[in-house]
Parts: C-alpha cells; sequence; structure tokens
C-alpha cells in the first residue's frame, strides 16, 4: 500500500488537503529523478549547506571511554548548525519548482524553523513558521534568528503550547490557504509523501558516514547512535545502513525525568499504536486515545509521536530505541563540551549520552558513529538555567 | 441504510452540532433533546479530542472544556443511549481518527449501534483511506459521512459517488469557525455531487445567520451549524439549553423558507 511502513504510515488528513497532497506526491515523483532538480539541490549542499559534513574520530572521547572507537559525524557544522538544512533546501526547491511563493512550518528547538527562514530567504519565498509558546520562551534566541532571516513567528497558545501543537496550528494553517503555500514539514512524520521524501533528503547523513568510514577505517560501523523525536536525523542516518545487519541502530528518546514518571516523551517506550498528524505510528496517548502531554528539556524530542519508519523498524527489531532522561542529556552535554570541544545540541547529547554507556562495553576493535545532529549554542541558557545559573541572554 | 436518510425526506435539513460533555454531560443530554424538539432534524454530537485539527478556536476550546471536566468516549456513549430512548431524528459523532482506533474500531462501532448513533464523520479520514473502518461500520450500519471541500475539485465525483448517510459539503477554506461571508463557488460543488449520485448535500463551515442557512439550504439539502451553537453552549453553559433551543428554531424556519424559494 502507498506510503505504507508495514503497519504504519498513511495519509490520514482532511479532504481540503488531499489535492495539495497528491500534487506534493505527483511532485516529488516526478523531480526526484529529474537531472536539474537533483543538480541544483547537490549545488546547494555542497556550496551552500557545506556538505559533506566532517566524520571526526573523537579519540579523547574514545580513550577516556576505554572501549569502543568513537566517530562524531557532524551534522552541527552545517549551515544553520543541524541537520534541519538537508530537508529543507530540498523541500524548499521543490515547492519553488512547484510554484509555490510561499513557505510555512512547525518548529520545537527552533533548528527546524531556522533552516526554513534561511532557504525561503535563499530562495526569495515568504515563510511563516509556528513555534510553541513555551518553545519560543526556552529558545527565544533562534526566534529572532528566524525573524532576522524576514520569516514572521506565531507563538501557539493552544494545548501544551510545544511542537505538537505547532504541527496542529501549521496544518491548520495549511488548510487554509493550499494554492500559494507549501508545508515544510520537518520531519520523518506526517501524512505521505513527508516521511518518504524527509528520509530521502536525510539519507545523505548514513552514505557519507558509511563512504567516510570505509576511507577512515575500511568498514563498516559497529553501531550507528542518533536522538529520536519525529525521527528525522536518526532515519538520515540509519537509512544507508538498513540493509547491513552486522550495523546496530539505535535511537535515543528524551526520557525527560524518567520513563516510568508521567514527564517523559519516550514514545517507543511508552507509547501505542494510533492516528494522529496524517500517520498511523506510535503515541504517546491515554486509552481514550487523548493525545498526552510530554515533556522533555529538549524542545526538539517534545513530541508524542514517532515517525511511522521507526516504528516499523522498532517492531521488526532492526532498530533500539533507548530512552535518556535529562539529566543524561544534560551530563553529555557538557562531556562532550569539554572533553572534546564540541557543544552538542541538547537533542543530539541524548545520543552522546548513549554512547558513554555503549562505548565501554564494546572492544576496541569495535566502531560507533555517533550523529551530532545540531550545535548546542541555542540552549546554552537553558543549560546555565538547569544547573542554576543565572545569565544574561 | 441508517435512518439519516430521514433527515432530508421531503425537506431541507437543519442539522446542529454540540461537543460531547460541554460543559458536562447532562447538559449535553438535555441539548440534544431541547434541539430535537426546536426542530433540528440531524444531531452531531461531537467525541471530545485533545488535538482536533479540524476545528477553529471555538469548538478547540470546547473540546477543552469537555476533556477537562472528565468527559471520556466510554462516559459519552452512555449519555447518548440515554437521549436515545427520548430523541427519534438521525444522530452522529463526530470526532478524530485516534479515539475511534484507540478505543478499538470493532467495540467502538458495536457500542454506536447500541446507543443508536447513525453515523460518523471523521474529518482526517479522507476517501483514500476509508477502508480502515468500512467494513467494520458496515457490519454495526453505521453510515461513514464524508467530506467535500472547495479544493476537492474532481474528486467531489468519486467521493459522491461512494457516499453514505449524506454528504458534508465543506463551504470554505480552514478550520471550522464563524464566518461573515462564504465566498467558494458552492453551487458548482453542488452539481458535480448532483451528476454523481443522488446522495443528499448539506453545506457546513461557517454559517451562524439566518439569511446564510437560507442561502444555503436553497442551494443544497440542508444547513450544518456548528460553532455559533457551541458559542451559546460556552456562555451559557448549564443554562444554554433555553437560547440554544431558541436559536435553532430560529435556524430552522430560516431552512425551512428555502424549501418554499
Amino acid at each position: 500500500m502507498k506510503g505504507r511502513y508495514g503497519l504504519y504510515g498513511g495519509q490520514y488528513i482532511p479532504e481540503t488537503l488531499m489535492n495539495a497532497i497528491i500534487e506534493l506526491e505527483e511532485a516529488y515523483e516526478y523531480y526526484k529523478n529529474d537531472e536539474e532538480f537533483n543538480r541544483e539541490l547537490d549545488g546547494l549542499m555542497r556550496e551552500y549547506a557545506g556538505r559533506p559534513s566532517l566524520l571526526y574520530y573523537a579519540e579523547k572521547m574514545t580513550k577516556d571511554l576505554g572501549g569502543a572507537k568513537i566517530y562524531l559525524k557532524r551534522e552541527d557544522l552545517n549551515h544553520t548548525g543541524s541537520h534541519k538544512i538537508n530537508n529543507v533546501l530540498g523541500q524548499v526547491l521543490l515547492a519553488k519548482k512547484m510554484g509555490k511563493t510561499r513557505v510555512i512550518a512547525e518548529t520545537g528547538a527552533g533548528q527546524h524553523g531556522v533552516a526554513t527562514a534561511t532557504a525561503a530567504a535563499l530562495m526569495g519565498m515568504e515563510c511563516k513558521v509556528f513555534m510553541g509558546k513555551e518553545d519560543t520562551e526556552r529558545q527565544a534566541l533562534n526566534v529572532f534568528r528566524m525573524e532576522l532571516l524576514g520569516a514572521e513567528v506565531e507563538a501557539v497558545t493552544s494545548g501544551t503550547m510545544t511542537l505538537k501543537d505547532a504541527v496542529n496550528e501549521t496544518m491548520k494553517e495549511w488548510a487554509g490557504r493550499v494554492e500559494d503555500t507549501h508545508y515544510v514539514l520537518g520531519s520523518v512524520m506526517g501524512p505521505h509523501p513527508f516521511p518518504m521524501m524527509v528520509r530521502d533528503f536525510q539519507k545523505v547523513i548514513g552514505k557519507e558516514i558509511k563512504e567516510q568510514l570505509q576511507a577512515k577505517e575500511g568498514k563498516l560501523p559497529d553501531a550507528v547512535i542518533a536522538c529520536v523525536g519525529g525521527g528525522s536525523n536518526a532515519m538520515g542516518a540509519f537509512y544507508e545502513f538498513i540493509p547491513d545487519k552486522s550495523v546496530r541502530l539505535i535511537g535515543c528518546e528524551a526520557a525527560g525525568l524518567g520513563v516510568d514518571t508521567d514527564k517523559n516523551a519516550a514514545t517507543i517506550a511508552n507509547g501505542t499504536i494510533g492516528i494522529f498528524h496524517g500517520m498511523k505510528s506510535l503515541f504517546c496517548q491515554d486509552k481514550y486515545g487523548q493525545i498526552a502531554p510530554v515533556y522533555s528539556i529538549s524542545a526538539g524530542l517534545d513530541y508524542p509521536g514517532i515517525g511511522p519508519e521507526h516504528a516499523m523498524l522498532a517492531e521488526e527489531g532492526r532498530a533500539e530505541y533507548v530512552p535518556i532522561t535529562d539529566n543524561e542529556a544534560v551530563e553529555a552535554f557538557e562531556y562532550l563540551s569539554r572533553t572534546e570541544g564540541i557543544i552538542p545540541a541538547i537533542e543530539s547529547a541524548h545520543a552522546v549520552a548513549y554512547a558513554k554507556k555503549l562505548a565501554p562495553t564494546m572492544g576496541k576493535d569495535k566502531i560507533i558513529v555517533v550523529n551530532i545532529s545540531g550545535r548546542g549554542d541555542k540552549d546554552v541558557a537553558a543549560i546555565a538555567r538547569y544547573r542554576g545559573v543565572k545569565i544574561y541572554e | 441504510m441508517s435512518r439519516i436518510h430521514q433527515a432530508f425526506e421531503n425537506k431541507k435539513a437543519f442539522i446542529g452540532f454540540v461537543t460531547g460533555g460541554d460543559p458536562d454531560l447532562e447538559t449535553t443530554e438535555k441539548l440534544v433533546i431541547a434541539m430535537e424538539e426546536a426542530g433540528a432534524d440531524l444531531i452531531e454530537i461531537g467525541i471530545p479530542f485533545s488535538d482536533p485539527i479540524a476545528e477553529g478556536v471555538v469548538i478547540q476550546e470546547a473540546n477543552i472544556r469537555a476533556l477537562s471536566a472528565g468527559c471520556t468516549t466510554d462516559k459519552l456513549f452512555d449519555s447518548v443511549k440515554r437521549a436515545r430512548e427520548k430523541v427519534t431524528v438521525p444522530m452522529v459523532f463526530l470526532t478524530y481518527m485516534n479515539p475511534i482506533y484507540t478505543y478499538g474500531k470493532e467495540k467502538f462501532m458495536q457500542r454506536c449501534a447500541e446507543c443508536g448513533i447513525d453515523g460518523l464523520i471523521i474529518p482526517d479520514l479522507p476517501f483514500e483511506e476509508k477502508g480502515e473502518l468500512i467494513g467494520v461500520c458496515q457490519t454495526y450500519g453505521i453510515d461513514i459521512i464524508s467530506l467535500v471541500a472547495p479544493t476537492s475539485h474532481e474528486r467531489i465525483r468519486m467521493i459522491a459517488e461512494k457516499a453514505q448517510g449524506f454528504l458534508y459539503v465543506v463551504s470554505s477554506m480552514g478550520v471550522t469557525g464563524v464566518r461573515g461571508k462564504i465566498e467558494t463557488d458552492i453551487e458548482s460543488m453542488v452539481k458535480l455531487v448532483r451528476e454523481s449520485s443522488a446522495i443528499p448535500c448539506a453545506i457546513g463551515f461557517g454559517i451562524a445567520t439566518p439569511e446564510q442557512a437560507t442561502t444555503m439550504a436553497s442551494i443544497s439539502d440542508g444547513a450544518i451549524v456548528g460553532s455559533a451553537i457551541v458559542k451559546l453552549v460556552a456562555r451559557y453553559g448549564r443554562e444554554s439549553i433555553g437560547p440554544v433551543a431558541e436559536y435553532v428554531r430560529s435556524m430552522k424556519s430560516a431552512v425551512k423558507e428555502a424549501e418554499i424559494e
């Protein structure tokens, strides 16, 4: 079935949006094989975003942990500071080819919003970004950054005022204005073709990891670790390795104050199957299907669902998903900063935290690749607050 | 066949909506009964959902009020069952896929049948995904009410051909809510429906005044009103039965005027 990942996926959206989604699907099917489109996108990826991103051998971290060799995939070095730019350049270029003049997007931590505002500025499109009010407060710098780039930012005050509500409002906005507007969905979620299209634009991460590691070590990694909210950086890092059964694929979910508390966003650990935001997948919800108010220190992982392909990989056992608490993530944030001089995004710090646990259990001949999906400048103030330090932003 | 066709037999239908459990279930029960007495030909009851992505702020807030007051799908079923003892017009649920799916599709339809629910309006179940529910709905005699939107264009034919109960014609882009003006070329939409099917079609989204109701009913088989009623419930709470009944009466007579035109 179209847009299905096993049981998961689909197109559960209002009729008002159906023709827009079909138009998008057809345009993507056409342009993904179009030479000129691919040449332009490739040019943007190299000349504008700065690809390929580095695969860096974290020697001090490796020695300190005393086990597997650790490589960091430096998506934080991309233009705009995260992996989000990969998907956004693809989608905004596609929207332009489709004749759209305006893009809208949801954002959690603000990384996707910043990337969308950036691509819109570059390609001369109007841009509006929806961001939960709570997130506009914990990521105030990114709000100003988006405005600086010429985007309008709307603080969403409904529901839990976080990423889930930003998605709701962006969908509503799209239903009100589809003719000239493309919704740049930021993760491997939502209705088909988004989970497939976003994965395709992000799979460059895993492809580069494979080539770069081949050049450096002449072999495949033993594990690839990435953080998971909706799951785009993880899907991008994993996809190339799915057929390579020897490679463990490990997604790190936000466990907030703990998976056993009511303050977390660990969808694979605690979620059940449902239908929401256009897809059948796993969601944190109550027995009546009311979506749960989730929590994480990381605005980017603070989402009650997960992309349908991750739900399938989890069910098949092809990928493993582990919960990482706020505290573990903050410690990893500080650890990587001190050990390697790299400040990771608090989202990516969830992946670093698991690498810290896993590496010592593996032999020195083993290799772990950790996807550093974004840089942590945006989180510095929040981490200071977490540690009780008062600073002026 | 469910009893939905009765709402359109030799008349233009007035269809009223309330959110179940807003401000509490007792009031919902009274409202449903009062709406029938005031002339509603079909009643839509919303099962509250935490994230109603097709609703404007009025109905979204009603959903939150209902959930905060402790309304659950099970409790709403019980209320509807009690109301059904007095109400003879068709009743349908409006809700989203997740409350149905999570409840268990089979169990949900079984309870709908038991409680006298005739159909379901599910904004996030487009034509392409109807297979998810169609089999189990048929087993229990529950119609899936399809929607067509101003952006549907040629899809209208395909949707109308397979439509059950009645066809919900969405008047405007965006979400539910009162609108000063409806600018869509709805007559062309209705014409496409008529060419493909004998299904009755009623127009909803944005209708609040008797004038709008007359106009919309004159070009279709009925008018659907949600947010304007929910606004009265928000304003008067438990005391909303009188004001809602009065409003429904005025809207029903506005719809009746369209029968003469």
